[in-house]
């Protein structure tokens, strides 16, 4: 799968205007006609498509994905690498928020059938789907930093101070609740309607005649077996996930991958452009992977088959 | 495209199932709201030219930055155009963009859908291998990319967008498409000698249209959200044109968000109030057309 993805940065590498060998050539270090057709070849850039790929790969495994045209000397690989911190750190805080809200809602939805609280959370969880990321940024932005003032408006670190924990967290909190909610709203409506299935079911009926309580019914009986297509849905959601981050970050300056590609997109930086997207697009593979062994895990029945 | 089948006459005439399906629909209380929304909008996007003095490129240099007034409904921006008057254009921009992508992205969300599932098992698997590579790659990121190599404008915008958006469609299709490959009606007219093309339009595409339409409803609103998320990192629509994701990125500069809140949360508010009657119509009508439906 990752290979697949390559080949097609490959060929939309190739598609991007202007000599792929620029890519390569460190801005900062000047270079004569012979070293660069020494490069050429070293890159096998004089040879058929498929070979050049071949090429290609072989540096970028190695880890040499060439150099930024706009930040004039820097390898793309340590600058992308960097980034990959800060966007985990917001994309997890904000995915573990939207998971606990979302289940927990999902479930009061489906107990509370067409009753208020289900109703309000309803219309609630639609909002929340289509509201895009940067306009609910921009709203949180304007009501808690700039009329409440109870949060920094952007960046990781307080400017100017040494690194700490809790400054951070100052940071952290407000974007991730804020890219929460569109997953919240997600994961809300699946776990109702999964819920709700469940709930149907003849076991369940059959736990609540040998006198199991209601709660525990709902919590151990019914919400185990709900989960399970909400795991999927939120493998495949951290797709998704990245794009609401890459508006966030560039909302809140946050120095991510997200910030990192916008700006690269902006200034057709594209050596930058395709390490990140190979990098990002390598993640949200293995993280769609770890699901698949998650679903495992919850789900014995899985093992068998 | 004819959906209709002639009747034999003297059959009885009972509701048809898309009739039905449409009694469905209109029975269901929060597809009405999107309706209620959503029609003043199309209205007032499609008909400002007629009714609103100002056009959208307009300047009146004696209102820059100036809230909302009789003069500007909805306030004025930073060289002095009129927001009302921008907003409804934006919306217009943003309708068209959206409607034309949709358009690109089902035809080719059928015809692929379509040909994996008639065209035989390499063509399918090579097919689906492809989708599936669409579908694990991060959407926004693509987008990014594509957009980077595409440039800035209505058409590279529609392009992009319609790019990105059909694998779901086309896992769909083949979904539906592989079931009814099996049926008597389709294996009969194989043997008579049918040839792909009647077999994609006479058979394939009627009893997949339920699918294209949900799709088609609900990708509107998500094409208008990824138009918008473009232009908001400057990579859809171009300024001077307006579009309501053009218009929000104004507020990425502090000034704007801060002190003039007006050039910002109308075009915003107008872009979750369509996104949120569209998505309301487009679940109404995956209920209407789920039979299974009836049931809860």
């Amino acid at each position: 799968m990752v290979l697949a993805l390559s080949v097609l940065i490959f060929l939309l590498l190739r598609l991007a205007p202007g000599d792929p060998i620029d890519a390569y050539i460190n801005p900062s270090v000047p270079l004569s006609p012979q070293d660069l057709e020494a490069l050429r070849l070293r890159l096998s850039l004089d040879q058929p498509l498929p070979i050049q790929y071949l090429g290609w790969l072989r540096a970028a495994l190695s880890g040499d994905f060439g150099y930024s045209i706009q930040r004039s000397g820097v390898a793309v690989l340590p600058l992308v690498l960097g980034r990959v911190g800060p966007t985990v750190l917001l994309m997890g805080t904000g995915l573990a928020i939207a998971i606990v809200v979302g289940i927990a809602g999902g479930i009061v939805s489906a107990v509370r059938r067409n009753a208020g609280p289900d109703i309000s959370l309803s219309v609630l969880s639609f909002v929340g789907i289509s509201s895009p990321a940067f306009l609910t940024a921009l709203l949180g932005l304007y009501f808690f930093s700039v009329l409440l003032r109870w949060a920094p408006s952007g960046g990781m670190q307080t400017p100017g101070t040494p690194f700490s924990v809790f400054d951070v967290l100052t940071h952290l909190i407000l974007p991730a609740c804020l890219l929460s909610i569109g997953h919240a709203a997600m994961i809300m409506r699946y776990m109702r309607s999964s819920l709700l299935e469940v709930l149907g079911q003849d076991y369940v009926r059959t736990a609540r005649a040998k006198g199991v309580r209601e709660f525990w019914v709902i919590m151990k009986h019914a919400t185990r077996n709900a989960l399970l297509p909400v795991i999927t849905l939120i493998g495949s959601t951290i797709g998704i996930a990245v794009g609401g981050a890459i508006f966030l970050e560039s909302v809140f300056n946050w120095p991510g991958m997200g910030l990192l590609l916008v700006n690269a997109v902006g200034t057709r930086d594209y050596p930058v452009i395709m390490g990140a997207t190979l990098v990002v697009g390598a993640c949200v593979i293995l993280v769609n992977l770890l699901t698949d062994i998650a679903y495992a895990f919850v789900d014995p029945r899985v093992r068998v088959s | 495209m004819a959906l209709t089948t002639s009747m034999g006459e003297g059959v009885p005439r009972t509701k048809g199932p898309l009739r039905r399906a449409f009694g469905r629909f209109i029975a269901n209380r929060a597809a009405r709201a999107g309706l209620v929304i959503l029609i003043p909008i199309l209205l007032a996007v499609s008909t400002y030219h007629l009714w609103w003095p100002i056009g959208p490129n307009a300047i009146d240099l004696r209102a820059m930055n100036k809230g909302p007034s009789t003069a500007h409904w909805l306030g004025s921006d930073g060289v002095g155009r009129d927001v009302m008057a921008r907003v409804l254009q934006g919306g217009r921009i943003s309708l068209i963009v959206a409607v034309g992508s949709v358009a690109i992205s089902t035809v080719i969300g059928f015809l692929v859908g379509a040909i994996a599932s008639f065209g035989g098992r390499v063509v399918d698997s090579t097919v689906m291998r492809l989708v599936d590579l669409a579908m694990t790659s991060p959407p926004v990121i693509f987008l990014l990319v594509l957009a980077s190599i595409a440039g800035t404008g209505i058409m590279p915008t529609i392009l992009v967008i319609s790019l990105l958006s059909w694998p779901v469609l086309s896992r769909m299709v083949r979904a539906r498409l592989m079931e009814l490959r099996e049926r008597d009606f389709v294996v009969a007219a194989r043997g008579m000698g049918a040839r792909m093309p009647h077999l994609l339009l006479r058979h394939g595409l009627p009893n997949s249209i339920d699918i294209l339409v949900v799709y088609a409803t609900l990708q509107i609103a998500n094409a208008i959200l990824l138009e918008a998320g473009l232009s908001f990192l400057g990579l859809g629509i171009p300024p001077p044109e307006a579009s309501w994701g053009n218009m929000l990125n104004l507020a990425r500069s502090t000034i704007v968000l801060e002190q003039y809140p007006w050039q910002w949360m109308f075009p915003g508010a107008a872009l979750v109030l369509t996104v949120l009657a569209i998505n309301f119509i487009g679940d109404g009508l995956r209920d209407a057309f789920d039979p299974r439906s009836d049931l809860n």
